[in-house]
Parts: C-alpha cells; sequence; structure tokens
C-alpha cells in the first residue's frame, strides 16, 4: 500500500497566523493564554487563549474576501488558503476535504449574533469552505469531540487508501464562545488560573481557539521539509461514560495499541509524545494510566494545552503540526504550566526546550463520548 | 476480504413514528409527538435501560435503532465484538444546543445544566450505544447536508478492508426542528444484500 | 416526612430524569449514589447547579458535593442549615 504523509501545514491561532512563527513562540516558551474579561463571553473574567480580533480581520481582509464570514470561516479559510496556494494542488474531483470542529458557527445561536441562524448547521460551515476554495467534492464535516483533529488524520488516510481521493485537505478549528465556556464551567472543569497539565495543581482547563490544516498526500513531491509518514492510527471507545474517562484508561490503551500493531512500532521506536493533557484531574490522570500499561512512562512527553489551552475540534491537528515541526527541529519542547507530577503513575513531563535526535512521535487524543485516538508519525527526511 | 463481497447484514429505520426493522414494521404509534413515540417504541423493544430516559434526543433515537440491530448479536456474547460505529446526520447536535443556548440568554438567571450541555456533541449517542453493547471500537461522526450513500460506503469498505472493523454499523440519525430520522444498516461479510452505493440509497429511500 | 424532603425526591426524579422511579422507592437515608439510585457524575454536577439555582447554594469543589449528596437526609439537612432562598 501507498505510504500515506502529512504535508503543507498552517495554523492561525493566539501565537500567530502562520506555523513557523508559531512554532518559534512555542520555542521561546511564550504562551497565547491570558486573561479575557469579556461578559459578552463569560460573566467572570477567565483565562483562554484568543486570537486577537483586529489582527484577525485585518490579515482577513488581505485577501480581498467579497462577503461576509464568520470568525472561524475568517480563521479557517485563512489557514487553508496559505497551505492551498503553497502546495499548488489543482482542487479536481480526487481532492477531498475534511473539516473537523465540534462545535463551527456555534456562536451564530446568540441572538445577538448578526449572521443567520442556518449559519450554526456544520454542513453550511463546510459548503462555504468549499465554495471559497472551489473544492469540487462535497465536504466531510468531523465532528466527534475532542478526537475530531487527530481523528481527521486517520479518516483522510482511509479515505485515500479506500480510493476515494488521493489528496485531502483537512482544516479543523474552533472558537472560544459563550456556549462552550457555560458549558464547561457548569461542569465545573475551568481553571481560574493558565492550565497546568499533569502538575499536582493542577485545577482543569482553559478553552483556546484555532485553526490548523494540513494536506494529507501520497506524492512525495509534495513533500515540505517538516513532513511526516502516518505509520499507523486508531480510534477505540472506552465503553465507559460519556462524559468521564475510563479509570483504566482503556480506549486510550486499546487505540495506542492498535497504532503501534499498524505502524509495527513499539515503545521502544517513540521518541516523543504530544499527549492530550488537558488539565482536568481524570483526563491527565488516565492518561498516566493508559501510558504506563504500555511502557511508555519513561518516553519525553508534553501536552501543548498550556500554550492554547484546549481549542476542542482543532486541538489533534494543531498538536500533530507542532510535533511534525519539533521531529523537523530535533527539538522537545516543554509542558509549560507543569511544576511538579500530580498523577499517580511515572510521565516523563518535558520541562525545558531540549535539543534531541527526533524520528518518530505518538500523538493521542481522547474525549467526551468515551472517545480516545493514538496516531504514530515518522520523519520522512532525516 | 475484498471490499466487493461485503454485505448489509441486517438494516433498521425510525421514522415517521414507525420503527422498522429490515422492510418489516416492529411498531408503530401515529399521532404522538416524538418523545411520547420514542418511549412507547423502548418500552415494546423491552429494553430495560433506565439511562435512556437521561439521554436527549438524538441519542435515543440512535441509541433504539442501534439496539434492535445489535441486541441479538451483543447480549449473550461474552467476547466483546468489533464493530465499529460511523453515523451521520446535518443537523449534528443542533437540538440540545439550542437548548443550552437558551439557557444562557438571561445573564440574571444563568444555570447552565452539565446534564444537557454534555448533549451538545452527536458523537454522545456513539458513546451511549459503547457503552450499551460493550463496543471498544471506532467511532466517528460525520456531517453532511443529505444523506451521502457514497462516503458511508467507502468508509465502511475502508475499516473492514484494514481490519479495523469486524463489521460496521452505519448510517444516519438526525434530529431536528420538528422532525427526526434514523437509519441504520450493518454492513457484514454476512447477509444477502450486496454492499454498494445503489443498494444503499434503496434502502434508504424505500424505508 | 418533611416538605423539603418530598420536594428533594420530587426534584431529583424530574430533573434527573429517573422515570422508572417513584417517590416512595426512594428512603431517606438510600445512598443516591453507588448502588442506591445509582446516580453518576453528571447527576452530581446537575445537582451542584440546582443547589445554586433553587436554594442559593454555591459549591465551588465538587468533592464537598460527594459528602452532601449522600443521601436525602443529609442533604435536606445541608439545604436547611445554607439556604439563601
Amino acid at each position: 500500500m501507498n505510504k500515506t504523509y502529512l504535508s503543507y501545514n498552517n495554523i492561525v491561532s493566539a501565537l500567530g497566523f502562520d506555523s513557523p512563527r508559531v512554532v518559534q513562540n512555542i520555542h521561546e516558551g511564550i504562551s497565547g493564554i491570558t486573561l479575557i474579561e469579556d461578559e459578552n463571553l463569560f460573566p467572570n473574567p477567565f483565562y483562554a487563549s484568543i486570537i486577537d480580533s483586529n489582527s484577525l480581520k485585518e490579515a482577513f481582509g488581505l485577501l480581498g474576501p467579497n462577503s461576509d464570514y464568520t470568525r472561524l470561516e475568517q480563521m479557517m479559510i485563512m489557514s487553508l488558503d496559505k497551505i492551498i496556494k503553497e502546495s499548488s494542488v489543482k482542487l479536481t474531483d480526487r481532492v477531498g476535504l475534511i473539516i473537523s470542529t465540534t462545535k463551527g458557527n456555534i456562536d451564530t445561536l446568540d441572538p445577538t449574533n448578526p449572521m443567520p441562524k442556518e449559519r450554526a448547521y456544520l454542513g453550511t460551515l463546510g459548503h462555504i469552505i468549499k465554495n471559497y476554495f472551489r473544492f469540487v467534492t462535497e465536504p466531510i464535516v468531523l465532528s466527534n469531540a475532542c478526537v475530531s483533529g487527530i481523528l481527521a488524520i486517520s479518516i483522510a488516510k482511509r479515505f485515500i487508501a479506500q480510493g476515494t481521493f488521493d489528496q485531502v485537505f483537512i482544516v479543523g478549528g474552533d472558537i472560544v464562545s459563550n456556549f462552550i465556556l457555560s458549558g464547561f464551567n457548569s461542569f465545573q472543569a475551568m481553571s481560574p488560573l493558565p492550565c497546568k497539565p499533569y502538575c499536582k495543581e493542577r485545577s482543569g482547563i482553559n478553552i483556546g481557539e484555532v485553526a490548523a490544516s494540513v494536506l494529507v498526500t501520497t506524492e512525495q513531491k509534495k513533500l515540505v521539509p517538516e513532513a511526516v509518514e502516518i505509520m499507523g492510527e486508531a480510534s477505540c471507545n472506552d465503553a465507559n461514560h460519556i462524559s468521564g474517562p475510563s479509570r483504566t484508561g482503556e480506549g486510550l490503551y486499546r487505540s495506542i495499541q492498535s497504532a503501534f500493531k499498524e505502524a509495527n512500532a513499539g515503545p521502544q521506536d517513540i521518541d516523543y509524545i504530544s499527549a492530550h493533557g488537558t488539565a482536568t484531574n481524570f483526563n491527565d490522570e488516565m492518561e498516566a494510566i493508559a501510558l504506563n500499561r504500555l511502557d511508555l512512562g519513561g518516553v519525553p512527553l508534553n501536552s501543548l494545552k498550556g500554550y492554547f489551552g484546549h481549542t476542542l475540534g482543532g486541538s489533534g491537528l494543531l498538536e500533530t503540526i507542532v510535533g511534525m515541526h519539533s521531529l523537523y527541529h530535533n527539538t522537545l519542547y516543554p509542558s509549560i504550566g507543569f511544576t511538579e507530577l500530580g498523577v499517580s503513575q511515572p510521565l516523563n513531563i518535558i520541562r525545558a526546550t531540549t535539543a534531541k535526535k527526533l524520528d518518530c512521535f505518538l500523538k493521542t487524543a481522547s474525549g467526551f463520548g468515551g472517545c480516545n485516538t493514538a496516531a504514530v508519525f515518522k520523519k520522512v527526511q532525516s | 476480504m475484498t471490499a466487493e463481497n461485503l454485505k448489509i447484514k441486517e438494516y433498521c429505520s425510525i421514522s415517521n413514528n414507525r420503527v422498522m426493522l429490515n422492510g418489516q414494521l416492529l411498531f408503530e404509534a401515529q399521532g404522538s409527538d416524538f418523545i411520547t413515540f420514542i418511549k412507547l417504541a423502548y418500552k415494546k423493544m423491552d429494553t430495560k435501560y433506565p439511562k435512556f430516559f437521561k439521554m436527549d434526543d438524538l441519542s435515543k433515537l440512535g441509541f433504539l435503532a442501534s439496539d434492535i440491530l445489535l441486541k441479538p448479536i451483543t447480549q449473550d456474547s461474552e467476547m466483546p465484538k468489533n464493530i465499529a460505529l460511523a453515523f451521520s446526520n446535518s443537523a449534528s447536535s443542533l437540538e440540545t444546543d439550542r437548548k443550552h443556548q437558551e439557557s444562557i440568554r438571561d445573564k440574571e438567571y444563568y444555570f447552565p445544566s452539565p446534564a444537557i450541555f454534555v448533549y451538545t456533541l452527536p458523537n454522545i449517542c456513539l458513546g451511549e450505544i459503547s457503552i450499551k453493547h460493550r463496543l471498544h471500537s471506532e467511532n466517528s461522526f460525520f456531517i453532511f447536508n443529505h444523506f451521502n450513500a457514497e462516503y458511508l460506503h467507502d468508509y465502511a469498505n475502508s475499516l473492514m478492508k484494514s481490519e479495523k472493523a469486524d463489521e460496521v454499523l452505519c448510517g444516519w440519525i438526525n434530529c431536528d426542528v420538528e422532525d427526526y430520522e434514523a437509519f441504520l444498516y450493518l454492513v457484514s461479510t454476512e447477509g444477502s444484500i450486496a454492499h454498494n452505493k445503489e443498494e444503499i440509497i434503496k434502502l434508504y429511500t424505500t424505508k | 416526612m418533611s416538605d423539603l424532603k418530598q420536594e428533594l425526591k420530587e426534584k431529583i426524579i424530574t430533573q434527573l430524569n429517573l422515570e422508572d422511579i417513584a417517590i416512595e422507592e426512594i428512603a431517606d437515608n438510600d445512598s443516591l449514589f453507588g448502588d442506591g439510585l445509582g446516580l453518576d457524575s453528571i447527576d452530581a454536577l446537575e445537582l451542584i447547579v440546582m443547589l445554586d439555582k433553587d436554594y442559593g447554594i454555591k459549591l465551588t469543589d465538587p468533592k464537598e458535593g460527594k459528602k452532601i449528596f449522600e443521601s436525602i437526609e443529609v442533604m435536606s439537612n445541608y439545604i436547611t442549615e445554607h439556604r439563601t432562598k
């Protein structure tokens, strides 16, 4: 079977509007999380990673749009525009479009939002992106909670293997909205401070917004220097609870095991783990248990939630892209917010930007509905 | 296993206040609203699963349709089954999203409900089904403007061919303003209906 | 039975959608979670919202809820002592 790669990529986030800038900020230990005071979003001040609205407007304006677009549409279009142009992939009936999002244009449900309420349909979002770029194929919108971004990569690979498409563009994203903030707050899941994944003092999540995009391809001549091969991937349900993660990490354990099997890899092959690390008590503990069941407790690991917050449907894709750059630069980036291990099993949390020869990394994510996804990626050029 | 040999083993639909299995009427309750109808159908199917009443409409609909197809396979089996779930719809979880949005409208009376918020993701339904039938399998929830037989067909084939699943429960479950519709079918190596786009469309449109 | 206990039982049944359970089936000292009524973590969060909305009691630590929601008896005593509305 043909090898499948992740190639051209882009990140539109509070840490910058392109991957190199964002990765440079991470290299320097800069977080996008700040204290936000905006009563339209949440009654009390809260920490989140939010894109500056004026910068977004200005950057989006440069594309010369000829109609009104929502905040998320602007982010997604900006994100995709760059990689479609740079890759010069012609958008034929052999090129797919996958949009991964949990809530899409959910802000348009708010009575004060001027956009029509129909905009809240995820299929509408899909067609707006499709029509902007003139994709020929029907968009595939994936809404699978917090694993959406990484599961979208698996799904692109599967559709390519099946012969449905030759190449697939994925854009993944969500925005910070009053909808999401109020919901996670009702779950008592919000941290009153910048989040601290895996730390003894962790107290919940921050929400963030991002639009990340990538080209999934089998064509060798379409590979950028930071391209990686998708070695194996899998997604397994906990079959335990709709919101709480399994105490034994069953679904995550099975996902990693199954991704390893397809990749023909084991713990010894993994140089780095880009974990989920939301900084809730239960999630981080569950991950520590699942990873240790697979002898992965000693592998350098980070959560990028301390830089971006939890960016929901974009997070898995965003974090995979940062992982690609991490491999390319042979550099491990620290899990910011972490001071002292606060889970019951050992984890090798990265504390400082460190140079290290890297070839292969594991990306994991877990979410509501008991879903878990794991994928193994390997550097193309070493 | 080649994709050409795959079959549709069984199919089930719930719409217009009727529950159908393989084209046969299982239950009908004309004249009742969705919530009354789905509870009557639940009782008729003898499901006995108290958590059903906690679910939102989309989960109730998907859960019941799945249960009709999966119960005979999973209930007497000691061994967990590797049946993947590949669902789709057009309204995602919007019916429940609107309820959550309504609960945060009034800043003076601001009490969003966690029990509602948790259902503001369409894949929660897949979680409910996985819990009931002990499925540690592949789950994915797609949103299309219309039922898309081609994508579901190709995706099920890829899961079977790559041996990520032994069977795939596919279909469409949608709840929107004053309308609901469920159509699920089980892709397997056994069965009498060929698994191809034309058959899927035929079953969907004649349900 | 006190009015508050009766009220709590009614609320728990309707707000937590326990359709199969009648008020008479819940004893004051039955445990609400685990083997008792079988409530789960989302129900606990929902009860925290109920305390706030109906009785003006704000819990910020979900762990506190664990003790308070042990039984109808314990809940009713706690509400009587702390209610602001």
